[in-house]
Parts: C-alpha cells; structure tokens; sequence
C-alpha cells in the first residue's frame, strides 16, 4: 500500500498554518472540516460504547461480589415465628425473617397447610398482599399477581416468583427454617 | 526524521470505523442482556451462570477495546524517509 501525506486529509488550512498532525489535540477532536467531524464522532462513540462496555463488565464481577458475600453469611437461623392456635384458617401474619426488616407473610391455607413467603415483590420490591379468598398474592404497585400456593407469578410485570420461607411445625409452635429462592 | 504518512486516507478509515461501531454496538447491546438475565439469576439463587457471564463479558470487553487499539493504529501516523 502506497503512504498519503497527512494533508491530504485537510480541507481547511488551520489559523496558525502547521499540518494537521503538527496542531494541538483539542483542534483534533474538535476539527473545522465536516468528512473528518464525521470521522471523529463516529471514533468518539466507538471510545464510549467501549467505555460501557467496561461499565457492564464491572456489574457482572460486582454480582460475582455480592454472590460470595451472600454464600459467606451462610443459612437463615431456625426461629420461632407464631403459634399454630392463634392462627385461623384463611388467617395472615405478617413476620420479619431472616434479618429484622425482611418482611415475611404467613398464609394458613387449611388445618394442615401453611405457606409463607417474602413481602418485597420480584419487580420493585413494593409489599405484596395474600388475597387468601381469591387464591392470589396481590402486588398494588403495578398490578403483579402470585400464585398463593406456589408463590409463582402468574400475572403482571414480577419477573420471578417470590422467595419461599421454608416451615417446620413443632407441637404448636411454627417455624421458619430457611429461605428458597427460585428463577422459574 | 521523515515526513509523518498514514497508510489510510481518512476515507478508506470511514467505513472500517462504521462497521466497527456497528459491532461494538451489538456486543454492548449483548452485554447488556448477559448483565440483566445474570442479575436475574442471583436474585433467584441460580449461581451456576455467575461465573461464565462473567468471563464472557470480560471477553466482549477484551474484544471491543482490541477494536479501539486497532483503530487507535490505523491513525498512528508512520514516518516516510
């Protein structure tokens, strides 16, 4: 391939009269001509996509962080969590496990049946409502629907279900074991 | 010391920075989906896919600053004796 001079490249002739490669870097990326204009913003955004490109791959190693942090903490504490008698069939409770503001609801399906699950929604994390009449777990915030008896979303924007509180009954007293997290 | 060349016009670097931007944009839109759908994942206690979107998304990064550098080269002027 044959070498061009660098002029060839300039239309306008720069105030102080030096070639092209000779003038300060501001007057590069802010160039008088419009072809090498064209040519600078395309550069200029191939330089910030890459930039995102490393603000992405940050985010993913930042998960990678957080994941060890979690599986250091290790598993929930048993804990006490109500009394089988004073809870009705169709009855709710509301509790906080495992950490004192991880809000929690406790649904008595039937004598024998009890399931209890997180309160934040998968989608923004608004409190959710059991509706233990209609079979459903209710988000008001923009109108997502779980399934009371699995905790799957069934209807609206949540994209996961909501993590169940794993029980234990003990004479008449209920217990939460630990917490399951699901994808599907 | 000789003159400064380049040994590509500013209209022969023109397309080869286009479909470069095309690319990177379509790895970043990638990443970007790898990031949402991992972030899924841990929240739903899924760890298995951590670890390999995370090294895949070093390797879109890896590619896409490779591009940079090669364009970085195209524009790097050479000496002519």
């Amino acid at each position: 391939m044959t070498p061009v001079e660098p002029d060839r490249d300039t239309l306008s002739q720069p105030p102080d009269g030096r070639p092209a490669h000779e003038q300060p870097a501001w007057r590069q990326d802010f160039p008088i001509d419009w072809p090498q204009d064209r040519y600078v913003e395309r550069r200029a955004l191939v330089k910030f996509l890459t930039l995102t490109s490393l603000a992405f791959t940050v985010g993913q190693f930042w998960i990678v962080g957080q994941n060890w942090l979690r599986r250091r903490e290790g598993a929930a504490e048993i804990r006490r969590i109500a009394s089988l008698s004073e809870l009705a069939v169709g009855a709710t409770l509301v509790f906080d496990y495992p950490a004192l503001h991880d809000s929690c609801v406790l649904v008595r399906l039937s004598e024998a049946e009890l399931v209890a699950y997180s309160q934040k929604c998968t989608h923004l994390s608004c409190a959710v409502i059991p509706k233990p009449e209609q079979g459903v777990i209710h988000c008001p915030c923009h109108e997502g629907y779980f399934d009371l008896r699995s905790g799957r979303q069934i209807a609206g924007p949540p994209p996961r279900p909501l993590p169940r509180i794993l029980l234990e009954v003990r004479g008449d007293s209920i217990y939460a074991t630990g917490v399951e997290t699901r994808t599907v | 010391m000789g003159i400064p060349t380049r040994s590509f016009t500013r209209e022969q670097r023109m397309p080869i920075v286009s479909g470069m931007l095309a690319f990177v944009l379509i790895i970043v839109v990638l990443q970007l989906w790898l990031l949402t759908a991992t972030m899924n994942a841990y929240l739903g206690g899924d760890e298995a896919v951590i670890w390999p979107a995370a090294f895949a998304s070093l390797l879109c990064f890896a590619l896409n600053a490779g591009l940079l550098r090669y364009l970085r080269r195209l524009e790097r002027p050479t000496s002519k004796p």
